[in-house]
């Protein structure tokens, strides 16, 4: 079963996308959102961990990149920027979408 | 496909009420169903028909109520929360014996049992909130 995983805290924030991580199994996604976006860019104390998710294909909301300010470029490796409309189609193609609020 | 819509978080608060507004407004613009949004916890807040933002900001209660509008959506707050924290319709006003009401006509107060029909009947629940 697939699962679309979404996190919308900041990892310096809460623990919430280490424990989505710590779950998430091969096969699955994450989707970045709201402050949770800030987990997606290089250069930080979470990067190697985000980089280094085995098989979940990993997402960013692209409204919310650019409510804060932050340029597609610092990315990391491998993240896709989606909208809104993105957000629903995975949602829709995934079997089950857990929120890690 | 069926989507349930579940908001934990108040308006003007952080982000997740304007998240699951924007999320139920592409759903819906993508021929999707939502078959109800259920406001649970602060979410509650979100169906005071009294907020007066300014007027260069959104307004996040009328912008539900005229989605609610276009799409004959099924707005429905949670009563043990609503009772909590203050919001009123007539049947509660009437029942509690308070002096005024507060909730917005486009939505309605029902229990947590149509949170668990709508996460039956939905291929998806989303979940918005802290």
């Amino acid at each position: 079963m697939s699962i679309l995983h979404t996190v919308n805290k900041s990892p310096f924030e809460k623990s919430s996308l280490q424990s989505c991580i710590a779950h998430a199994s091969e096969g699955s996604a994450l989707l970045l959102y709201e402050d949770g976006v800030y987990a997606a860019t290089k250069g930080t104390s979470v990067s190697d961990l985000v980089a280094g998710v085995a098989g979940v294909k990993l997402y960013v909301l692209g409204p919310d990149l650019k409510a804060r300010g932050m340029q597609e470029e610092r990315l990391i490796d491998g993240v896709t920027v989606v909208d809104y409309t993105g957000f629903v189609d995975l949602a829709a193609e995934y079997d089950k979408v857990v929120a890690w609020v | 496909m069926k989507f349930a819509i579940q908001i934990n978080e108040g308006p003007y608060q952080h982000q997740a009420a304007d998240s699951a507004y924007l999320f139920t407004k592409a759903a819906l613009e993508k021929g999707h169903e939502i078959f109800r949004v259920f406001f649970y916890h602060d979410g509650v807040g979100n169906s005071t028909r009294l907020t007066t933002p300014p007027q260069d900001d959104r307004h996040i209660v009328n912008r539900w109520a005229a989605l609610a509008e276009q799409y004959n959506l099924d707005l429905v707050v949670c009563v043990a929360a609503a009772q909590r924290r203050g919001m009123v319709d007539d049947g509660e006003a009437e029942r509690n014996r308070k002096d005024a009401t507060n909730i917005h006509p486009k939505f309605r107060i029902s229990g947590l049992g149509q949170l668990i029909e709508a996460a039956v009947q939905s291929d998806r629940l989303m979940v918005f909130g802290d």
